[in-house]
């Protein structure tokens, strides 16, 4: 890994921690944006981790963006030592997989992906590997996922796959991206999945639909109360798939407001969970069911 | 109140905007020239960050429930009140009962309409500013629609005929100029293709909106051969996703540079080749489409003197209406 600094015109600092995105970047990349919080560098008005990189908006008439430059730097050696260990949550999320929204969907836009004789799913089955859709809802849903970023649109995540890279799905956007994307859309775009937290345009592969939302700006689900974005960068997301029925009842349970959703607290040890993935996953799913 | 009789194009609710949330995917938003924004709320006695209307390419017509006072700055088209013409840049009084409405563009891209006491939308994390891919604050969180009665706040308003005279207001030049710091992907083309960036003449493409401005007719962009990272893609405009600064320039394949403005996606997958420094992202909230560009690369003490001249032109507005 090799840090990389750059402008972004005269309010922004760009850190790209690594080109390629793995655990241990996306982890100095949080490390690196919680010391710039932690350091209340004045002028400082935005502070935004991403997969492998970060970025921090400033206001140059508080602070010279030299200065501000050499702030960011001064606090890459004490994020290097820093023990790769977070306190976060695990949260389940239900999924239809295969679902009849995304499919109409995926159907009116075949014209712009790479294979218009199957599905998003069968395609990705396919070019991954897998001999049939359920092997591969297996593999989706196995194991837990990392909130490797938010953004893109308000309270999107990004969410990197918890296992070796040789296992990690991987699927490319669409040729030309469509210009609709059902609300709640679980896609995959890269190694990355990602949950459509509004309805609209979009190049993820969809694989199906959430009944759980995740963004809603005017706080009346019970669970968004506190704060209108489900999502922080840090956290793990488990699916669990479900069927139509359970599907059904979900969006019934949320709309009358008594829908709760699985979330735990949880540490994440990198180190930990280098020396043995399936065993330390394995140990995460326990604490989500426990 | 204003009743709205016709709404205009994408007519939103607007303020200076609403920092701090961009890590979860929320954008500033505001209005996008932000100069004209805080001028019309100066002209009609508000603070200057107080929420006005910010209409597109064309005015919405709007019936006042109560006396008020009113300035339009920004964009110039006929200011029209119950037919009788006004000046831009300049306080006028409108009695309630009386229709403001708008004729056809003049020049410029975006007009902001401030009323005294400001459009009292509830604040949604801190700003009346309209998010509407979120359908986050502003009025219900879209753009205003016929029949919307729109809230004004208490305010007496400052006298009619305040102006700000023309040499304090600034416009995009013929071709538009967008000042830029080169950064961020730079390093992935080359240098044939970064000097023959800033050489092109551009076009406002018409997809260009309050997320951003695209741009085509230049030559498409040639990288330095490069084995993609893991996780980023395989075109060679793709990179590992990451925030987007706002003002920063994308070229997705290569080919139609994307300015990201006040409603910008807050990261993704593409490249990008530098950034719009702040003194000029007000201007882009001026231009229509088709409209030919450039952009002209500066060093960082050329973005921060830019950036002070911008202040000290404000100033000079507010000096001019603090009487």
């Amino acid at each position: 890994m090799k840090t990389r600094y750059s402008f972004g015109g005269d309010e922004h600092v760009f850190v790209e921690i690594d080109e390629e995105m793995s655990l241990e970047a996306f982890f100095k990349s949080l490390s690196m944006t919680n010391a710039v919080r932690d350091a209340q560098i004045r002028g400082v008005t935005e502070i935004c981790p991403a997969n492998a990189s970060f970025q921090i908006k400033f206001d140059p008439d508080v602070i010279s963006p030299d200065d501000m430059l050499a702030e960011i730097k001064s606090l890459e050696k004490q994020a290097d030592k820093a023990d790769p260990v977070i306190n976060t949550r695990i949260i389940e999320i239900p999924v239809f997989y295969n679902d009849p929204w995304t499919h109409e969907t995926l159907m009116r836009f075949r014209e712009r992906h790479q294979d218009p004789k199957s599905t998003d799913i069968e395609y990705g089955a396919r070019i991954n590997g897998y001999g049939s859709v359920a092997d591969f809802i297996a593999a989706h849903s196995g194991s837990p996922w990392f909130v490797s970023m938010v953004g893109f649109v308000a309270g999107l995540p990004f969410l990197y796959q918890m296992v070796e890279r040789g296992r990690q799905i991987q699927v490319p956007k669409y040729l030309r991206p469509r210009t609709d994307t059902p609300k709640l859309t679980v896609g995959h775009g890269g190694c990355f999945s990602c949950i459509y937290s509004v309805r609209g345009a979009g190049g993820y592969q969809m694989f199906g639909i959430t009944p759980m939302p995740i963004y809603d700006p005017e706080q009346k689900i019970s669970y968004l109360r506190d704060f209108m974005c489900l999502f922080n960068p840090g956290d793990i997301v488990k699916w669990k798939p479900i069927g139509r029925e359970e599907y059904d009842q979900a969006v019934a349970d949320v709309d009358a407001g008594r829908f709760v959703p699985t979330i735990r607290n949880v540490t994440f040890d990198l180190a930990e969970f280098n020396r043995n993935i399936d065993a330390y996953n394995a140990k995460l799913l326990e604490a989500l069911h426990a | 109140m204003l009743k709205v009789s016709t709404p205009g194009l994408a007519t939103t609710v607007q303020d200076l905007g609403r920092p701090g949330y961009y890590h979860l995917g929320i954008p500033l938003s505001g209005g996008m020239d932000r100069f004209a924004l805080r001028a019309a709320n100066l002209l009609v006695g508000n603070d200057e960050g107080a929420a006005v209307l910010e209409a597109v390419f064309m005015g919405p017509q709007l019936v006042f429930g109560e006396d008020a006072t009113v300035a339009v700055t920004g964009a110039e088209l006929p200011v029209l009140v119950d037919g009788k013409e006004q000046v831009t840049w300049t306080s006028f009084a409108v009695k309630k009962g009386q229709t403001l409405s708008f004729g056809f563009l003049r020049s410029g891209a975006r007009i902001y309409i401030a009323v005294s006491g400001g459009i009292d939308v509830p604040l949604a994390l801190g700003s009346r500013s309209t998010y509407a891919i979120g359908a986050l604050g502003g009025f219900k969180g879209r753009p205003i629609a016929a029949g919307d009665e729109l809230p004004v706040g208490a305010g007496k308003g400052a006298a009619a005929g305040r102006n700000v005279p023309e040499a304090l207001r600034r416009k995009p030049g013929q071709p538009a100029e967008l000042r830029v710091l080169p950064g961020l992907y730079w390093h992935r083309i080359t240098a044939e293709a970064g000097r023959q960036f800033f050489a092109d003449t551009w076009k406002v493409a018409p997809e260009a909106d309050r997320m951003g401005y695209r741009f085509r007719g230049g030559k498409p962009i040639e990288f330095v051969p490069h084995e993609q990272p893991f996780g980023a893609g395989s075109d060679p405009s793709n990179i590992v996703d990451a925030c987007y600064p706002y003002g920063s320039i994308q070229v997705p394949g290569g080919t139609e540079p994307i300015v990201l403005h006040r409603d910008a996606v807050s990261g993704g997958g593409y490249f990008m080749v530098g950034t719009v420094i702040s003194a000029d992202m007000d201007l882009i909230g001026q231009l229509q489409p088709h409209t030919p560009s450039r952009f002209v690369e500066v060093t960082m003490d050329q973005a921060l003197a830019a950036r002070r001249d911008c202040k000290a032109l404000l100033a000079k507005v507010r000096e001019a209406l603090a009487a």
